[in-house]
């Protein structure tokens, strides 16, 4: 046993004698190595933002997306390990598609949240699987309006005004909590979430970043899509201007 | 895919012959039906309730098989108790009308059944839905159903008005069902109806002898006039 620690973390089938299971605590540890992902539920919609760590100069711009669509007004941002994203994206998009066969309506995101909850809670029960290491973003405007969810690796999942995951989620919470969500525009919204992630990037550590930004509500006619190039470059060029200032 | 053919049930099944109804007006929707159900020539029922609850706002008008509406009917109310668990909120009638709509649908070689949802909802209010036998869906101001229903479309087209209030809305449906229990062969017995609004659902019964009545017919030969005989008129007279 003492080359192998305690052996309380070998499986998430174990607890340790005081209740925790390591091994969904480890997969905390994918989440807050990834780059930082946050989400705005603001007025008349919800924006995701995410900073994507660069690793290679030779990737090709736009490519290992971390915002996915769901379903029409449902998007998601990951942060942890891209696969399990990809993976949890595919499972959304069916639970989505077999809510609209059975009622015939588009789900509302709280119903597809409690669903996700439980199939990522699922894997830490057996010895065989290994958790999500992802927390996960969603973001929709269903019959309630605007609504955003995170999905830790637990399987736990609450309500947001303002979520932020990953390295610089303590930084981003703080400067979404200056915010005035439940007043402010989309636009205005997709500004702030530019800066924040522009912010919270430490560019001491890594280098590079791309910033992915989508958005669904009014200006989109409720349809989850890619904040447009317009706005998009506007937005980094004040976050960049923001970031001299705030320094 | 052979057409289904209400009069190719198997022999013996229980059929509701059935006049069914609902119609929508503004502060909810009131729905009726007859109470007959036969197996063949024999009334094997004659109290029969036809309005059946699926949720707290949501109820359907069943026709066709009684075994097969009761059995969806069932299925139904299941899974709208399992949406008001997981959702934690009411469903709309557009969804309770839209599982309806997927087991006619898929079950349609199998199935005779001819239901009508109606109800309602926070979202849109009172609302009426028509699944007949193939198992399309389509929202309707108001709705009929049956074998009866044949015999009165021309009354329905020719009566119906929009912006009702419960009470017009009760008689509409109480004339409709009355005339074509008159015609209708396999419908009769009582009315029964329920008045669907946000602050509940109230039951409402016409029993067979209180049933609106309508023009029902008169003697035209035997009884009445003879034809009368011109007294003035002499047989013709005959040649030997």
């Amino acid at each position: 046993m003492t080359s192998i620690g305690t052996g309380y973390d070998l499986s998430a089938s174990t607890y340790s004698p005081d209740g925790r299971i390591f091994q969904v605590e480890y997969a905390n540890k994918a989440v807050e190595n990834s780059g930082t992902a946050i989400g705005l539920r603001v007025k008349g919609g919800v924006v995701l933002a995410v900073e994507k760590l660069v690793h290679s100069k030779l990737l090709v711009p736009g490519a290992n997306r971390r915002i996915q669509t769901v379903d029409r007004h449902i998007g998601m941002a990951t942060a942890g390990l891209l696969a399990d994203g990809r993976h949890l994206a595919n499972r959304a998009r069916d639970e989505a598609s077999n809510y609209r066969e059975l009622y015939r309506t588009p789900p509302p995101l709280k119903s597809l949240a409690d669903r996700l909850g439980l199939y990522v809670q699922a894997y830490t029960l057996y010895s065989s699987v290994r958790p999500f290491g992802i927390s996960t973003i969603f973001g929709a405007v269903d019959k309630d309006g605007p609504s955003l969810y995170v999905v830790e690796p637990s399987g736990v999942f609450y309500g947001y005004h303002g979520a932020a995951v990953g390295k610089g989620r303590q930084l981003a919470k703080t400067e979404l909590e200056k915010l005035d969500l439940a007043s402010i525009s989309m636009r205005q919204a997709v500004l702030d979430a530019a800066r924040i992630i522009y912010l919270v990037h430490d560019d001491a550590k890594e280098k590079e970043f791309e910033l992915e930004m989508s958005w669904i509500g009014d200006e989109t006619n409720g349809l989850h899509l890619p904040v447009p190039k317009d706005l998009f470059d506007e937005a980094e060029r004040k976050a960049k201007e923001a970031l001299e200032t705030f320094e | 895919m052979d057409h289904i053919d209400m009069q190719q049930l198997k022999s013996g099944e229980v059929n509701l012959g059935t006049s069914i109804m609902a119609v929508q007006f503004d502060g909810g929707v009131v729905i009726g039906a007859d109470s007959r159900t036969t197996t063949g020539s024999y009334i094997a029922n004659r109290v029969t309730d036809k309005l059946t609850h699926v949720h707290d706002r949501v109820y359907c008008c069943r026709s066709g098989s009684a075994a097969d509406t009761q059995a969806v009917a069932d299925v139904v109310h299941l899974h709208l108790q399992m949406y008001t668990q997981t959702a934690g909120a009411p469903p709309s009638v557009h969804a309770a009308a839209a599982i309806f709509q997927k087991f006619c649908y898929e079950n349609k070689d199998a199935l005779s059944a001819g239901i009508i949802v109606a109800g309602w909802d926070k979202e849109v209010g009172p609302s009426v839905y028509n699944i007949p036998l193939g198992g399309g869906l389509f929202r309707q101001p108001w709705a009929i159903g049956g074998s009866g229903s044949t015999y009165v479309y021309g009354y329905c087209d020719a009566t119906y008005q929009e912006g009702w209030g419960r009470d017009e809305t009760v008689n509409f449906v109480k004339n409709t069902l009355a005339l074509a229990m008159s015609r209708d062969g396999s419908s009769g017995g009582v009315i029964r109806m329920c008045v669907i609004t946000e602050d509940g659902v109230e039951r409402l019964f016409v029993p067979g002898d209180k049933l609106p009545k309508f023009w029902e017919g008169r003697e035209v030969l035997g009884a009445g006039k003879t034809i009368p005989i011109d007294s003035g008129a002499v047989p013709m007279a005959v040649e030997a």
